[in-house]
């Protein structure tokens, strides 16, 4: 079960402040879907692989040559130029985002 | 102008193309259906006219000069509001891109764009992809233009309905547990899954990388394959997206398909489904047997534990993809703030609507020490499990067949309470998420009150082929019409 304590902790987290009505919504919610969720207990998976990734697991275990899922080389290529990767900027000097004070002297 | 209601991707481009119409007049048309009807419906969240209009003249310019047009030439279509479009508004139907100007194109959106189809605008959608009933989005419902007291699915809801009012020749929409082939359902349209890796997501706004997919909606079986067709295959900009040949999908669409193997799995056919639902699909079904499909009776015995498994996974992805929404590089921002800290908080508290606020806490409790084994990691396994279910499958059938969902399309507000309930809705589609594989709805029949049904067809991994030319024998055969 999820109680206030960890519906305020995980908001914490999540950078979330949420309201007194959204907590007790939450903590309602949590719990109902968390309850549903238990059902996968009843299954043994001691000796299950986890799969993280469609790519993952069927890169390597069909035909020994897989599905053709691959990274490409890393190489240094051009990215989106500084004026544009600005232009949604909410608060910017032109050259920096700027954001409320982080250290107090 | 009439017809636009009945167009196709082939009956577009062959207007344009014989020069019945041209490219500019078909945009203006579009764009006066939509300002006629799309307000009852609320469809679309932006139109790009300029850019529509550009992209027209070029189209026209081709064809004055008699050169060879592209293959999707002077085709209108929508493009759901989580793909980034370069200069157009992008919200992924959240307050917190309200007024966000995407800075680059979406590799799928470029590639159909390189290939002449005309964008005519950003469809609305639950926030961030979240929702099988559009009621989510940050702006305003949709509603189903079959019927206009019901939802048209999620969360590409606009994407299906646009097509359904023929408001777009065709859509592109995503699809994370079903947010392609439910809303299809819903509205009686054909929506289509491709593979994951067969379409890049560069420039699709994450929900859950590793089950997101970007796929095409349309009248018609064929018009989804056209579509797949010039948006698929490799993309170095994104590196789960597969280097494979990509076939000529619509010239597979017509073959024979007698001797494929096609399996029932009963576990998608109990209790929760609606017995309209299930005599339209099985009807569709009897199609199959008639064209010389040999039907065999299938298990997937995994197949309860896939909600459960999809809503570990998808959150706690989406906790970790969302924390790019902190009010400092793009988007909203509060601005009353005094700390770095405190500007994050009310900044996500504002811009983020109820159902992102659950599914991040969801997912990041799912993470949060001490409980990352018991829910992530195990639903991870039992994700495995899920596919072994198909890979065992596939050893002995071609394709599957299920309904697409449990019931026709519900009322608005019907589920809009109780988050669960709204979950469950998407049973029969998450799996296809979590394994990978194609899936396709086409429409199946009509329920008493013709609200539309969809039957779904799933294959192999980067088996489209087989799927398309299994759905168009469900089309060809049933041929279910809306009026």
């Amino acid at each position: 079960m999820v109680s206030e304590k960890d519906v305020t902790y995980v908001a914490d987290l999540a950078h979330l402040d949420l309201t007194a009505d959204e907590r007790d919504r939450m903590l309602r919610d949590l719990n109902s879907i968390l309850g549903y969720i238990e059902r996968l207990n009843q299954l043994d998976t001691a000796n299950v692989e986890p799969m993280a990734q469609v790519a993952s697991r069927y890169s390597k275990a069909r035909d020994g040559d897989g599905l053709g899922y691959a990274m490409r080389a890393d190489e240094l290529r051009p990215s989106l130029p500084h004026d544009e990767a600005m232009r949604n900027a909410p608060q910017t000097d032109g050259t920096f985002f700027k954001v409320p004070k982080v250290i107090e002297r | 102008m009439s017809g636009l209601e009945t167009m196709t991707v082939e009956s577009a481009r062959t207007a344009v193309l014989e020069k019945q119409v041209t490219a500019n007049t078909l945009v203006d048309e579009f764009y006066k259906k939509i300002e006629a009807e799309d307000p009852a419906i609320g469809a679309y969240l932006t139109l790009c006219k300029e850019r529509a209009q550009q992209q027209a003249k070029r189209v026209d310019r081709l064809a004055d000069k008699g050169d060879p047009l592209p293959p999707l030439a002077g085709v209108p279509v929508a493009i759901k509001d989580v793909l980034t479009t370069k200069g157009v508004r992008t919200t992924a139907g959240s307050k917190i891109l309200d007024n966000f100007i995407a800075p680059y194109d979406a590799t799928a959106v470029a590639r159909l764009e390189a290939a002449g189809a005309i964008v005519l605008g950003k469809t609305n959608c639950d926030e961030f992809a979240m929702g099988s009933s559009n009621e989510n989005s940050g702006f305003h419902p949709v509603k189903n233009p079959r019927n206009l007291s019901r939802v048209p699915g999620g969360s590409s809801g606009g994407s299906a309905a646009v097509v359904a009012a023929g408001t777009a020749v065709a859509s592109l929409g995503s699809d994370t547990g079903g947010s392609i082939r439910q809303p299809g359902a819903f509205c009686g349209v054909v929506g289509l899954k491709p593979t994951y890796g067969r379409v890049s997501r560069y420039g699709l706004i994450a929900f859950a990388s590793s089950l997101d997919h970007v796929g095409p909606l349309g009248k018609t079986v064929n018009d989804v394959a056209l579509l797949l067709q010039h948006m698929a295959g490799r993309d170095p900009m994104d590196s789960t997206s597969a280097d494979l040949p990509v076939p000529d999908f619509a010239a597979h669409i017509g073959e024979p398909i007698s001797g494929l193997r096609i399996g029932i799995p009963r576990e998608y056919f109990g209790a929760g489904l609606d017995p309209e639902v299930r005599a339209a699909v099985e009807s569709g079904v009897q199609e199959l047997a008639r064209a010389g499909c040999e039907i065999l009776d299938i298990s997937l015995p995994h197949t309860g534990y896939a909600i459960p498994t999809y809503y570990i996974i998808a959150t706690a992805e989406a906790s970790s993809n969302l924390a790019r929404f902190d009010g400092v590089r793009y988007g909203l921002r509060d601005r009353d703030a005094k700390t770095l800290a405190e500007m994050y908080r009310k900044t996500r508290d504002a811009g983020f609507g109820t159902e992102v606020k659950r599914r991040i806490m969801l997912g990041t409790y799912a993470l949060s020490a001490g409980y990352y084994d018991a829910y992530y990691l195990k639903a991870q396994k039992v994700r495995s499990l899920l596919a072994s279910d198909f890979d065992e499958a596939f050893a002995k059938v071609d394709a599957i067949v299920t309904p697409t969902t449990p019931t026709p399309a519900f009322k608005l507000g019907e589920k809009a309470d109780d988050p669960l309930a709204m979950y469950l809705a998407d049973i029969y589609t998450v799996t296809a998420n979590l394994v990978g594989v194609p899936g396709i709805t086409v429409p199946c029949g009509k329920s008493k009150e013709g609200l539309p049904i969809g039957l779904q067809i799933l294959a192999k991994h980067f088996d489209e082929v087989t799927v398309l030319k299994t759905a168009h024998v469900v089309e060809h055969a049933l041929n279910i019409t809306f009026d």
